[in-house]
């Protein structure tokens, strides 16, 4: 396993970086305060691995990375410029411009094929025409090892099939930021083995900064710095 | 096609169970809906059209003088009963119609107008005596302020035209003295000399009221039946446009100063009856769209909650909070589009069946007559049922709708989301 980058990283890399974050979840009794002051930066090309204990944070760390929620206290910017305390649609926007998703449970949506399901933020982002658009999600999908499944359905894909398509859907607008929440901890091994070879290939390839929780060492022991947390804050 | 309608569509085609519960809802509240009002406007309709046909669009029947009294008179023509509105005084009848005649010709909105003299009367066949009314007319006039040519069921108008003391009479009252065409019939007013008329056409113009009392003689044999040299009852106008008979009454009563009665006054009434019909008829079918409206509101409830991870997943791709709005109400739009097209095709196809369908007994006479369900066809039922559907689903999508807009996507990934 590899340590953290001691020395802060040369601006132009760091692509993603928050400071001081707090965070409380609940209310009233059962307020907690999961995140103490917590501090990161992810760079261009770099996997970053968050690991941890269950409850000590680092999934509340990853939606706030992502702008799914927001800090109570703190900062988080992306590309430089300072996301945290801005509106829903201008972090809606961000996210869409700059940030995939991997989930634990895949999240595809079901009713849609492979193709679609990959396409659908390319459509929402608008920047290419509908052929282009196309063009990438086949290529996509043909990167992830399923160029022949591009029109099944999502109920017709395996869990690492469907979790392939999702690093694909992740990667389909060429975010700056890859953000993956156990994105293998829902597979067997050899589904675990192929989505994780794929992200970094991805991510090196395409000069993206890739940022996942995982309970999996060994996982965790093939990025290129691990940052362990524990009771909301990194140790 | 957008990325929200793409989806909405297919969020839609997943529950088809429910998307077939709810577009046969709307379905149901629509065709209802144009149903009720075709069948409740087309006896309305046929009841004006009865009703204008008969007796015109407007009444000119009393002159308005200044004065300071009321007083009851019994007109050789019946009994006339004169109000007062603070110094104004209505006088029965009028006198000298030509010169109203002339103003009235000079009116664009007039089609015509037909001075009628009326009376009640002793009517005596061979078999047996009853009273009641003769109504002295120009027939050529009065063919063209009223429908009774075309209620003529037994004889005709020209052998009334063309030959002398001919008479036409109700049906009923007919009936009740047991004649038929070419019989004669004396007529007299009480305490008068009786004079002989020959029956030369029956009518029926689906009134009772009506076709039981009324005899229609030339103007000139009424006068002499009820000893009125001069003068007449009544003008009987037909206008343009009927519905503008009060807007137009106003304006002879300003132009003539005669008192003018439009048809809506007149049948004030039963007019008040088809309205409240009209109304409980209304709220009938508003609660078929209103089920519409439930119905559609727990399909989307439904689908809202069993999409909550899609929504987050839409969310983390950068699809806006009104994005998430729009999906869930162009699911609404697509329902509501067919449900509303299907519907009014249904209700064009009950209506129809409905106007093939006979009446019970025969069909329905006193007011107007009829032997089938009268309907009316008119785009406004359509509209206003569409329009209705529209109201009411939008209002119960807008709630789940928005609902699904306000999950917070970071709630939902961790499995909080309420």
């Amino acid at each position: 396993m590899k340590a953290a980058a001691a020395s802060p990283a040369p601006l132009g890399d760091v692509v993603l970086r928050c400071s001081g974050l707090h965070r409380y979840l609940g209310r009233d009794e059962g307020r907690v305060h999961v995140l103490k002051g917590v501090s990161f930066e992810a760079r261009r090309g770099q996997v970053e691995a968050i690991v941890g204990p269950s409850g000590c944070g680092k999934s509340t760390l990853l939606y706030l990375l992502g702008l799914l929620d927001q800090p109570d206290a703190g900062e988080i910017a992306i590309d430089g410029q300072v996301m945290s305390n801005t509106d829903d649609a201008a972090r809606t926007a961000a996210r869409g411009r700059h940030i995939g998703f991997v989930f634990q449970f895949h999240f595809l949506m079901l009713e849609f094929s492979a193709l679609e399901n990959v396409m659908m933020p390319m459509r929402k982002l608008g920047r290419l025409p509908e052929p282009e658009m196309r063009e990438r999600a086949h290529g996509l999908l043909a990167s992830v090892g399923l160029g022949e499944k591009t029109h099944r359905l999502g109920t017709q894909l395996s869990g690492g099939e469907q979790q392939r398509v999702a690093v694909a859907r992740a990667l389909s607008n060429q975010p700056t930021i890859i953000l993956a929440d156990e994105p293998t901890g829902n597979l067997d091994a050899r589904n675990s083995t192929m989505v994780f070879d794929l992200l970094p290939r991805l991510a090196k390839d395409n000069g993206q900064a890739v940022v996942l929780v995982t309970h999996n060492p060994e996982i965790a022991s093939r990025c290129d710095a691990t940052r362990p947390m524990r009771d909301g804050v990194f140790i | 096609m957008s990325p929200n309608f793409r989806i909405a569509f297919r969020f839609l085609t997943a529950k088809k169970r429910a998307m077939v519960m709810s577009l046969t809802c709307i379905v149901l509240g629509v065709g209802l809906f144009v149903v009720t009002q075709a069948t409740t406007t087309g006896f309305q309709a046929l009841f004006i059209e009865t009703i204008i046909g008969a007796d015109g669009a407007v009444l000119i029947q009393d002159k308005i003088q200044a004065g300071h009294t009321s007083f009851e008179t019994e007109h050789g023509s019946g009994v006339n009963i004169d109000t007062t509105q603070d110094n104004v005084k209505l006088q029965a009848g009028i006198e000298e119609p030509a010169p109203l005649l002339r103003a009235l010709a000079r009116n664009s909105a007039v089609l015509g107008a037909s001075p009628v003299l009326k009376g009640s009367v002793d009517i005596a066949s061979a078999a047996r005596s009853d009273t009641g009314r003769v109504y002295g007319i120009n027939i050529e006039e009065h063919l063209k302020v009223s429908n009774l040519g075309s209620k003529i069921v037994e004889g005709s108008v020209d052998d009334f035209r063309t030959r002398p003391a001919g008479a036409m009479i109700g049906r009923e009252l007919a009936d009740r003295l047991l004649i038929g065409l070419n019989d004669f019939i004396q007529v007299s007013q009480s305490g008068g000399p009786p004079q002989r008329f020959k029956v030369m056409a029956i009518f029926i113009t689906g009134i009772s009221a009506l076709d039981r009392e009324r005899i229609y003689l030339s103007l000139s044999d009424a006068a002499s039946v009820l000893h009125r040299p001069t003068g007449v009852s009544y003008l009987q106008l037909q206008l343009a446009d009927a519905s503008r008979a009060p807007v137009e009454s106003d304006r002879i009563v300003d132009e003539v100063r005669y008192n003018a009665q439009p048809w809506q006054e007149r049948e004030k009434s039963w007019l008040s009856a088809f309205g409240a019909l009209q109304v409980s008829s209304a709220i009938t079918v508003l609660v078929f769209t209103l089920i519409a409206g439930v119905a559609m509101f727990n399909t989307l409830a439904m689908i809202v909650i069993e999409k909550t991870k899609d929504i987050a997943i839409l969310r983390s791709m950068g699809y806006e909070r009104s994005d998430v709005t729009r999906i869930f109400l162009w699911q609404a739009v697509i329902v509501l589009s067919i449900g509303a097209a299907v519907g009014c095709l249904f209700g064009a196809a009950a209506t129809y069946g409905i106007s093939k369908m006979p009446l019970g007994n025969g069909g329905i006479s006193g007011i107007f007559s009829a032997k089938y369900y009268v309907v009316a066809w008119s785009a406004w039922h359509y509209v206003e049922a569409v329009s209705t559907a529209v109201v009411m689903v939008m209002i119960a999508s807008i709630i789940p709708a928005r609902r699904a807009a306000r999950l917070e996507p970071g709630d939902i990934v961790r499995g909080t989301a309420q």
